[in-house]
């Protein structure tokens, strides 16, 4: 990815107006212990530019996080989670960018916004011909001050209910690192725009939080990657969403996280479907000690469609933590929701999924399935496919399997001449493809392969 | 078992033209003057009260009060249950009651308002022939019992729990509260602080039971909590299939049925147990039903609920030995003001082991009916398999159904598979019927009895019909 900074055509600022990377990566040593009220101040106090409604927002999330118990074992949202490694001790905030940005496979896109240790450090304008119709990329905190309303109308509408609302509150509380994509009505827009989240140095965290907003017919492709600088630093994350499209867009979001081998993880997204709105989510997980990521869709309008993907290598020790739930709350709606694990090692997995379906939404069409494919004799995978069926007239399965590599298919393979790791990788390679095919993209499609390739590589 | 069909009307209630149904069947309430009564309400004294009124031995109400202990100890499940768990208030309960009698041997001692009811319930005396034994559970006491001879020349042990406390200690003490602790949950800690009644039954070595063993549980007082206690031993290579089959009289306050069920199959042996029950719809049906199943052995539930404000029950099985096998056949229809909630559990814990689940669930008006599971598979087994199939049928728009299995699985030599469907009844199957002459009622019965079908034929013959009728009964007047 090439690392431009030129200047905002709609704000005319560039993004160094705003965050001046550092020449050298030396952090400063915080003055702070760790994420408490002090630097909680401090971080207000750097914003006090931003409109005090956004303020006022984020002092409420601090109470909130603080007034929120930590997750307990007895916690349906929780059950089979590891627990007792929830702990959010010992983190900073980083004091400054870093240079270390690491290289990702580069594929054709519209614009891009890089941000390293919360700041944005690089990113590539959007066409002049796009921004004449309305369309705004940019940072955050741009946002806020450009585009104030729309940031309110949008952020956080709609609550985390699945179980991460304390580490939510934590991200509203200390969000810096964000983005903001709005495509107007009408406007289509071919070609993906990136974002990519960096975070380097030991014992530090993050809080990125992306929305996105289709108008009416609108059409766009957000890519997300989330990424550490070193393989074994210490990190903590938190990570929001709003994805919002309105009636009749096609939204397709791609987020891909590959954070340290001792990242403690979390990610959770609202997906708002309006009527005819047709959304692909794939969310491909690989770093990380322990990952949690929860995606909500609802499907508010009548002909809405959810799409809803996930990839997972799971190595090491590494604990995936997955939870979703699809609210139909119109009727004639329908999603899908395909999640796919690969364990090696003693890796775990959990997944866990609800389709509600509300009184009304008669004629709902859902779907539901987990499949986990088992490369080790330690791996585990836990699995909770709920349904919750309140109207009669609806589609409704679900389905999930835990399975190995069947040995007929190594063993066709090896007939015809190719060797048992390329055959073995074929067959893995295979699993995903059910779930990478939905792309249309082909140039991302191939990047994130790519992706997942560099995972097995070790 | 119970085919109204050839019973001779008791006086002139009114038969069903259509479905053959009995309607008033289960709907009466007969007075019984009851010997021993614990009082409503819970305490110590509740419990050494029912222990010395059984003449138990020190170490069972040393067992019963620490049960009672972990009872108040351990919090409502609400957090993952419904919250009408709540409304069970356990001070109004009466826990004991009892007519002080000894079990009856044969069907001429039992009382005539007993025999009354029984018949009125369609256990005709002649059928007494075609079963092997009938422990037919009388609120706690068992009323009567009889074995037939060839079952017990063959050294099988078939009486109710109380008994079998008191003359076989040592095979009762040793397998007693090992499949179901007393703390596995809140209600078996309230089963095993104040259980009665109940079966116990032990099968030797090499014994195949040819006919089914039988026990026919009611609830009849008003508030009163049943909460027998069964025990089945099949020993190695033996065979034996238990039916119990429930029906309550209507009440107008809540009641409370509460049972602890333990089944071991040793080495090789078999075990089917099959339950058919209609709870009124104003009990409390929370039952423990866990089975351990020892190498090469095959433990086969068969639980179809029907009524009950609120059931749960997941038959469980532990799959202790190599290649032992668990089943679960499960169906259950919810109605206006009913929640089904029911499922299965499968604990793998040796490799080569095999589990299936199949549940079937109906939900009739505002009824809602819940699939909860747990197939659990831990780690350095090898060659487990388990197979669940969930499919709910909802009959009217405001019908509800849930499900909420939990897989877990270590190991990459398993193959683990979990389905779920939810459907209602074609709209094209109605018309068709209709077509034919039938009323929309009618296709809807059969629709729904179509539904079942393939789990209804699974049932012995006797059962089967009598489930098809209770779910034409329960399918009345939920269409038009």
């Amino acid at each position: 990815m090439t690392s431009v900074s030129e200047p905002c055509e709609r704000c005319g600022k560039s993004a160094s107006d705003f965050h001046q990377p550092m020449s050298a990566p030396a952090l400063s040593a915080s003055p702070f212990t760790g994420l408490d009220s002090a630097r909680f101040a401090q971080h207000l106090s750097q914003r006090g530019h931003l409109p005090s409604w956004w303020l006022e927002t984020k002092k409420a999330a601090w109470n909130q996080f603080n007034a929120l118990p930590m997750p307990a074992r007895t916690d349906e949202t929780w059950r089979f989670s590891s627990i007792g490694s929830l702990d959010l001790a010992g983190f900073n905030l980083p004091e400054d960018a870093s240079v270390h940005i690491p290289h990702l496979s580069a594929f054709p896109h519209t614009a891009e916004i890089i941000f390293s240790n919360r700041q944005a450090v690089g990113r590539s304008t959007v066409p002049a011909e796009l921004a004449a119709q309305g369309v705004i990329f940019c940072p955050l905190d741009e946002a806020l001050h450009h585009h104030g309303e729309l940031i309110k109308t949008y952020f956080q509408k709609l609550p985390a209910n699945l179980g991460s609302e304390k580490f939510v509150a934590l991200n509203t509380a200390f969000t810096g690192a964000g983005a903001f994509l709005y495509v107007p009505k009408g406007v289509e827009v071919a070609l993906p725009f990136v974002l990519q989240h960096t975070l380097s140095g030991a014992n530090l965290a993050t809080f990125p939080h992306t929305i996105v907003v289709l108008g009416e017919q609108a059409k766009a492709t957000l890519v997300e990657f989330f990424v550490s600088g070193e393989r074994d630093a210490h990190q903590l994350v938190s990570g929001v969403n709003d994805l919002h499209a309105g009636t009749g867009a096609q939204l397709t979001y791609v987020g891909a996280q590959n954070w340290s081998r001792d990242t403690l993880a979390f990610q959770t997204n609202s997906i708002v479907a309006e009527r005819d709105a047709r959304v692909l989510s794939l969310n491909v997980h690989l770093g990380g000690r322990q990952a949690r990521h929860e995606s909500h869709s609802r499907l508010l309008g009548t002909g809405a469609h959810s799409e809803m993907l996930a990839l997972t290598v799971a190595n090491a020790t590494q604990e995936f933590d997955q939870r979703t739930l699809q609210t139909h709350a119109s009727p004639h709606t329908s999603s899908n929701l395909l999640y796919k694990n690969v364990l090696l090692d003693t890796a775990k997995t959990i997944f866990s999924g609800l389709i509600i379906v509300e009184p009304d939404a008669q004629k709902t069409d859902a779907y539901q399935s987990n499949r986990n494919l088992m490369l080790s004799d330690t791996a585990e995978a836990n699995s909770l496919p709920g349904l919750e069926i309140e109207a009669n007239d609806v589609r409704c399965t679900h389905g999930s399997t835990t399975s190995r590599i069947e040995p007929e298919q190594q063993f066709y393979l090896q007939a015809r001449g190719i060797d048992p790791t390329k055959a073995h990788e074929l067959l893995v390679f295979g699993f995903f493809e059910e779930v990478l095919g939905k792309l249309e993209n082909e140039d991302l499609h191939a990047a994130l392969i790519e992706l997942i390739k560099s995972k097995f590589k070790k | 078992m119970a085919d109204t069909d050839t019973l001779p009307p008791a006086d002139d209630t009114a038969v069903n033209p259509v479905g053959g149904i009995d309607q008033a069947v289960g709907n009466f309430q007969y007075d019984v003057n009851y010997e021993f009564d614990a009082g409503t309400g819970l305490t110590e004294d509740t419990v050494r009260y029912i222990s010395s009124v059984k003449k138990e031995a020190p170490w069972i109400l040393e067992f019963r009060l620490k049960a009672l202990q972990t009872f108040l100890d351990k919090p409502m499940p609400t957090h993952w249950a419904t919250k009408d768990l709540e409304n069970i208030d356990f001070s109004k309960i009466r826990y004991y009651l009892s007519q002080g009698q000894k079990p009856k041997r044969t069907w001429d001692e039992v009382p005539d308002d007993i025999k009354q009811t029984f018949e009125r319930l369609g256990i005709p005396e002649q059928e007494r022939k075609f079963l092997a034994g009938v422990e037919a559970q009388f609120d706690s006491e068992a009323a009567y019992s009889n074995i037939k001879d060839i079952v017990a020349k063959q050294g099988v042990i078939f009486c109710n729990s109380t008994e079998a406390l008191r003359e076989h200690p040592e095979i009762f003490k040793k397998f007693f509260g090992k499949v179901i602790p007393t703390g596995d949950n809140k209600f078996s800690a309230l089963n095993s602080a104040v259980f009665s009644g109940g079966s116990f039954i032990y099968v030797p070595p090499g014994v195949k039971v040819a006919q089914p063993l039988q026990a026919y549980f009611r609830i009849n007082a008003e508030n009163f909590g049943q909460f027998e206690r069964t025990l089945i031993i099949a020993d190695e290579g033996s065979e034996v299939v238990y039916m119990e089959g429930c029906t309550a009289p209507k009440f107008s306050t809540s009641t409370l049925h509460s049972a602890v069920v333990e089944l071991v199959a040793l080495k090789g042996a078999k075990i089917q147990y099959i339950t058919v029950q209609n709870w009124a719809n104003n009990v409390f049906n929370l039952v423990t039903k866990r089975g351990v199943a020892h190498e090469d052995a095959e433990i086969k539930w068969i639980d179809c609920n029907i009524g009950s404000r609120l059931t749960m029950k997941y038959p469980g099985v532990v799959l202790k030995g190599k290649r032992a096998r668990g089943e679960v056949i499960s169906i259950a229809l919810a109605n206006d003001g009913q929640h089904q909630d029911t499922g299965a559990k499968m604990i793998h814990a040796a490799d080569d082991t095999t589990s299936v689940i199949v549940a079937k669930s109906i939900s009739v008006g505002q009824g809602r009916s819940t699939y909860r599971g747990q197939v659990h598979i831990p780690k350095h087994l090898k060659g487990c398999k388990n197979n669940t199939e969930c499919d709910a049928l909802l009959i009217n728009t405001n019908s509800r159904t849930d499900t909420y299995p939990a897989i877990t699985v270590r190991g990459d030599t398993h193959a683990v598979q979990h389905e779920a469907s939810v459907s209602k009844v074609s709209e094209e199957q109605i018309f068709y019927m209709q077509q034919r002459g039938l009323t929309e009622a009618q296709a809807m019965s059969l629709a729904v009895n179509g539904f079942v079908n393939d789990l209804v034929r699974q049932f012995p013959m006797e059962y089967s019909v009598e489930l098809k009728r209770l779910i034409d009964l329960e399918m009345e007047g939920s269409v038009g």
